[in-house]
Parts: structure tokens; C-alpha cells; sequence
């Protein structure tokens, strides 16, 4: 037990001194630059859009060409501007989706781990339950019987993403729950609450922000997958999955699917090389804890 | 289920204490049985709760908007389907049926679920162990190389190719994949199991490939393959993105132990030393990806088979979910979990076979 919290203790510093070395990789930069780049587009907003990303306003199906760089499409909006739009919708849902998860499963997490027992005995049965399902078939009928919209498909894609969570940050404070130092202010008096506030959540939160960081990739492919099926956005709302859905009908336009897609890709890969890259920078046991809850 | 048991058991016959151990086994083996048989009936609950709880109108969306109108057709729809009955009565009754494995009748094709699913399971099968064969042998095999290799070329180059295949979107890549292949060079065909002109083998198993092999059809058989192949490929490339950087992080860790030193150092072949000492102890966590990446194919399926029009399990979950068809998505939720269960039973039998240490005690 004792070694565990040194282990810990290790990696907190660890994750102070060498995020720097991490981002000195190839990839880890290229992650970092692209990432930044959508969080921009995301931010400055209108400011960059070349025309209204839900204004009508050109010829249907033109192919891309110098006037629209990604071409309009079935209704004749420009699409390079709905792309650029789709950030502002695609960034800060996938950022809310992984901090609720964050907080919901590492809450569950907490209780099941530092309380045990029968709490531990309900949440793990639970994150069981959960994770017997393939992740988009029960966000799909969890978003079908909410009905569309893009707050619930976060809501859908929360009931699946908790639970990794959950079990990572359980199997954490299991570590550290009975080292000495914990036991110490447990014996000078501390009540649970104060040993899980001062002891136990300052381990746990580093590596599982770093599983968060890792998961900012998954959890944007799994909302535009929702919005791609028709259970997330709505139109006209300029989201990059839902654009890639529409596209399927107008097969010829290609670039009315491939430039939205490539805008998830882009996105998606620039968060998973960072993760791989912190991942890589830090101490080799906590990265297989938390590759092992990347895979569920 | 008795598949999986015969499994572990040549394992034992060899050694004289092969008698006694199999009686753990077969204890050990109700046990995990129970286990799952409640946790399918947990599953079962989880998608009651969640179909019911919700504001969604399962008769808005099977009934047209002119029979929604129409109160005694309502009325009549719902005592059909046992709508107007108390939640729990409903939950009870559908349990009730199961164990006669009668799984309801679906609200929206109006056929037992049974029956939906024995067509719907099969397509799927087909692309997904296609695509979990294939994922398997490139994934192990890039990520043992990347491990061996590491810090080299190949490391990096391989570590490039399975971070952009966990990142593709697979809807859009299926999209890509269909315009490019399909469309434009006319590589293989892109909708369906069959073309339009073939008529489908005999129902045999389901497989339409086996099928029409074992009743010597080798035109529907070749067509059937060249439909096969552009969701395959399309499943394949995510899986093999998540196989190789476990595989690669697995063959690390054990290049570390000293007795692969030991095995080096008293002066085996390399090739022995990775065969046998170094892949037959990274076996055991590949093994756990392997399962979890089947569930993860069933998951994008559900997105591929959309655009490839694939008369699957994903393609029947989908529809059942947006018409909030209360028995078929009970069905491929039952089915899916039952899977998932039997796959973590046998993974976890084979780590006794693979790794006396972890064997049955």
C-alpha cells in the first residue's frame, strides 16, 4: 500500500515537470498546434466565417472554386462557413461531455472506492450493467426515447461515459485508501469527507484529468456520430456529423461530406496525439490504468 | 453455453490431477453463469427503464399521424402490445416470456423479434468476424513490430497509423471509402448483401458466403464476398488503430521481465524468445482488448451498416431505437449483452490456458 502512494506521490511531480517534454514530440505539438487552431475558430467565431454558415444565399452543389473554397451545398449554403461554424457547436459540447463525466464518475468513483462495500458493491455492478452495451447503441436509444436535440444527445452520451470514470478513479483511491498518511489523519481525527477532500481527491484528480484529456477524441467522434444518425443536431444547426448524414443523399457533391468530416477528423486525431504524448511522459503503470478504461 | 466449457478442459486431461481440477472449473463456471444470467436480466431492466422513463410516445412514432388521432385505434394499439398495462405488470410479463425465449413482437415490422434478429444477426456476423479476424492478425502483428522496434522508423510510422485509425469518424471513412471504391473506381460494390440481379443461398446458417458454399452457388458466392469487403475494411481499420497500441504497450511490458532477459542472456534466438516467451505473456491483456474490440465493432457497426444499407443488427437497432420500438431494441440489447458476457467468460477461461499462473484455483 505504502508503495502505491509513493508511486502517486511520484506522479504528481512527474506531471508537473515533464508535460514540457511531452510537447516536445513531433506529434504532441502537431496536437497541440491543431487543437489550439479549432479552440481559435471556435472562439473567434463569426469573425473568420467568409459568409453566413445558414444563409441560402448561392447556387445549389457548386463545386469547390476560389469564390467557395469548400463548395455550397443542397441549399446553396457556403460550406467552408458551416464547417468553421461546426467548432463552436462540436468543441464546447465534447469539453462539457467529458467534464460531466469527469465529475459524475469520479464522484461515483470516490464514494465506491474510499466507502466500499455495499456503495462500492452498487456502482460497480452498475458500471457493469453499462458497459455490457455497445457505447452507441444505448446512446442511440437513450437519445431516440429523449427525443433530438444536442443537449440530449450530451445527456445520452453522458449515461455511457461515466463509467470509465468511475472504475478509473475507484481503482485509484483502492491504492492509496490504506497508506499510512491516511490512515494517520484518519487516526488524529479527520471525519471521511475531510480525508477524502484533503488526502484522496489531490491523487486522484491529475491522472484522472489525463484520462479525461485522453477522451476528449472519443467523445467528439461519439456525438457527431449521434448527430450523423439523425439523434443530435437539428437543421439547419451547422454541426459536422449531421452535415456528413445530409451528404449521404447528394452523393455527387462529395464535398458537401468530406470537408466537415475531415474537420472531425482533424480535431479528433489532434486530441488523441496529446493524449498519447502525456500519456507517453508519464509514469508507465498509471498509463496502462488508464488505457486500460480508454478501450471499454 | 456449453460451448465455451469444453474449452479449458484438454488443458487438464494430461496430468493425473486432471479429475480434480475439473470440479472447481465446472463450479467456478455456474458461478460466472449465475452472474451473467442476472446481469442479462439487469440489462433487460436498464433499457425497460430507460425506453419507459422517457418522454418519448411509442405510439406517435409506429402509428401514422391520421391513426394517432383516431382514439380507438390507440386504444387498440396499446392493448395489442400490452401498452395499457401498469410498467411493472409489462416488465413482468415480458420476463415471463423470455424464459420461454420469446422476445416480444416488434412494434415496428409487426414480426416476432426472434425472427428480426435471425436475420439481422448473421449480416452483421459476417462483416464483424470478418473484421475481428482481420484486426487481430494486423493489430498484434503491427504492434509486436512497433514494440520490438522501438523508437525506430516503424515505431513512429505504425504509432501514426493507428492514431489517425482510432480518430477516423467511421461514418464518414464508410462515406469515403464508398465514394472513392465504390463509386468512382468501381472497385467492389457498395450497398447490400447481394446485387439486385442475385437471389440470396439458401437459409442455411444466414452466412450468406457459407451458405451459398455449402449449396455450391460460387457466383452468389463471389458476389456475396465483393459486398463483404468495403464494410470489412471500414470495421477493420478502427479495430486495427486500438489492437496495435495495446499490443505495442503489452509486448513492452513484458520485454522488460527479467527471465525475457534471462531467455536472451542464455543465448535463445530471438525469434524463439519473442514467440515464446515474450507474445505468450502479452496474450493475456490482448486478449481483454480483443473482447472489448468486439464491442466496439458491434458499436460501429451500427454507423457503417447506415451507409453501406447493410441489413444488419446496427441497421435493425437503429430503426427499433428512432421508432422507440420497445421489443426489438429489448432484443438487440439482450442479444448484445449476452455476447459481451459470453465473450468476458471465454477470455477469461483462455487466460487459464494461456497462464497456468491464473489458472481456476
Amino acid at each position: 500500500m505504502t508503495v502505491t502512494a509513493v508511486d502517486s506521490g511520484g506522479l504528481r511531480a512527474r506531471f508537473r515537470t515533464r508535460i514540457p517534454r511531452a510537447w516536445r514530440t513531433p506529434l504532441g505539438i502537431t496536437g497541440a498546434v491543431v487543437a489550439a487552431l479549432w479552440i481559435l475558430i471556435a472562439v473567434l467565431g463569426p469573425l473568420l466565417w467568409p459568409h453566413n454558415p445558414l444563409g441560402q444565399d448561392f447556387p445549389r452543389l457548386q463545386a469547390p472554386s476560389g469564390a467557395h473554397w469548400f463548395g455550397t451545398d443542397e441549399l446553396g449554403r457556403d460550406v467552408l462557413s458551416r464547417v468553421l461554424a461546426g467548432a463552436r457547436v462540436t468543441v464546447p459540447l465534447a469539453l462539457l461531455l467529458v467534464g460531466l463525466s469527469v465529475v459524475i464518475g469520479g464522484i461515483l468513483g470516490l464514494a465506491a472506492g474510499f466507502f466500499g462495500r455495499w456503495v462500492d458493491e452498487t456502482v460497480m455492478r452498475l458500471t457493469d450493467l453499462v458497459m455490457a452495451f455497445p457505447t452507441v447503441i444505448l446512446a442511440m436509444v437513450v437519445a431516440a426515447s429523449l427525443g433530438a436535440s444536442l443537449v440530449n444527445a450530451v445527456l445520452a452520451a453522458l449515461v455511457v461515459s461515466w463509467p470509465a470514470y468511475a472504475r478509473v478513479t475507484r481503482g485509484l483511491v483502492v491504492g492509496i485508501r490504506g497508506a499510512e498518511y491516511v490512515l494517520a489523519d484518519r487516526l488524529l481525527g479527520f471525519s471521511a469527507m475531510r480525508s477524502l477532500r484533503m488526502d484522496i481527491v489531490p491523487m486522484v484528480t491529475g491522472p484522472v484529468l489525463i484520462l479525461a484529456s485522453l477522451d476528449i477524441g472519443t467523445a467528439t467522434l461519439l456525438l457527431s456520430g449521434l448527430s450523423f444518425l439523425g439523434l443530435g443536431a437539428k437543421p439547419p444547426t451547422a454541426e459536422w456529423g449531421s452535415m456528413v448524414g445530409t451528404a449521404i443523399a447528394h452523393f455527387d457533391a462529395w464535398w458537401m461530406g468530406v470537408f466537415p468530416g475531415l474537420a472531425i477528423l482533424t480535431l479528433v486525431m489532434a486530441f488523441n496525439f496529446l493524449g498519447d504524448a502525456l500519456r507517453d511522459a508519464l509514469d508507465p503503470h498509471t498509463a496502462g490504468v488508464l488505457g486500460q478504461a480508454e478501450t471499454r | 453455453m456449453s460451448a465455451p466449457s469444453a474449452q479449458p478442459a484438454p488443458t487438464s486431461p494430461a496430468r493425473p490431477a486432471g479429475e480434480r481440477t475439473s470440479h472447481p472449473l465446472l463450479r467456478y463456471l455456474v458461478r460466472r453463469l449465475g452472474v451473467s444470467a442476472l446481469l442479462i436480466v439487469g440489462v433487460t431492466l436498464v433499457t425497460f427503464v430507460l425506453t419507459n422513463l422517457v418522454p418519448g410516445d411509442t405510439v406517435a412514432a409506429n402509428l401514422g399521424q391520421r391513426a394517432a388521432d383516431d382514439p380507438a385505434i390507440v386504444a387498440a394499439y396499446r392493448a395489442h402490445y400490452g401498452l395499457d398495462r401498469p410498467l411493472p405488470a409489462q416488465y413482468l410479463t415480458y420476463l415471463g416470456n423470455l424464459l420461454h425465449g420469446d422476445l416480444g413482437e416488434s412494434q415496428q415490422t409487426h414480426r416476432p423479434v426472434l425472427t428480426d434478429l435471425r436475420s439481422a444477426v448473421p449480416a452483421t456476423l459476417e462483416i464483424a468476424i470478418g473484421a475481428i479476424v482481420l484486426s487481430v492478425l494486423i493489430g498484434v502483428g503491427f504492434g509486436t513490430i512497433a514494440a520490438v522496434r522501438r523508437g525506430h522508423l516503424a515505431d513512429s510510422a505504425l504509432r501514426l497509423v493507428s492514431l489517425v485509425g482510432i480518430s477516423l469518424p467511421t461514418f464518414w471513412f464508410a462515406l469515403v471509402a464508398y465514394y472513392v471504391l465504390s463509386f468512382k473506381l468501381d472497385l467492389a460494390p457498395g450497398s447490400g448483401r447481394l446485387s439486385p440481379a442475385t437471389t440470396p443461398p439458401p437459409d442455411i446458417t444466414g452466412l450468406y458466403t457459407l451458405d451459398s458454399l455449402l449449396s455450391g452457388q460460387w457466383q452468389t458466392y463471389a458476389d456475396a464476398v465483393a459486398h463483404l469487403m468495403l464494410p470489412t475494411l471500414v470495421l477493420t481499420l478502427y479495430t486495427v488503430g486500438l489492437l496495435t497500441r495495446f499490443t505495442r504497450s503489452a509486448v513492452l511490458e513484458v520485454l522488460e521481465q527479467d527471465y525475457v532477459r534471462s531467455a536472451r542472456a542464455k543465448g535463445l534466438p530471438g525469434r524463439t524468445v519473442l514467440l515464446r516467451y515474450v507474445l505468450r505473456a502479452a496474450l493475456v491483456p490482448i486478449l481483454t482488448v480483443v473482447g472489448l474490440a468486439f464491442g466496439a465493432l458491434l458499436s460501429g457497426t451500427v454507423l457503417v451498416e447506415q451507409i453501406f444499407s447493410w441489413p444488419g443488427l446496427g441497421s435493425y437497432a437503429y430503426q427499433a431505437a428512432s421508432h422507440l420500438d420497445l421489443p426489438g431494441v429489448m432484443g438487440v440489447g439482450l442479444f448484445v449483452g449476452i455476447i459481451y458476457l459470453l465473450i468476458n467468460l471465454v477470455v477469461d477461461l483462455l487466460y487459464g490456458a494461456i497462464d497456468p499462473r491464473v489458472r481456476v484455483s
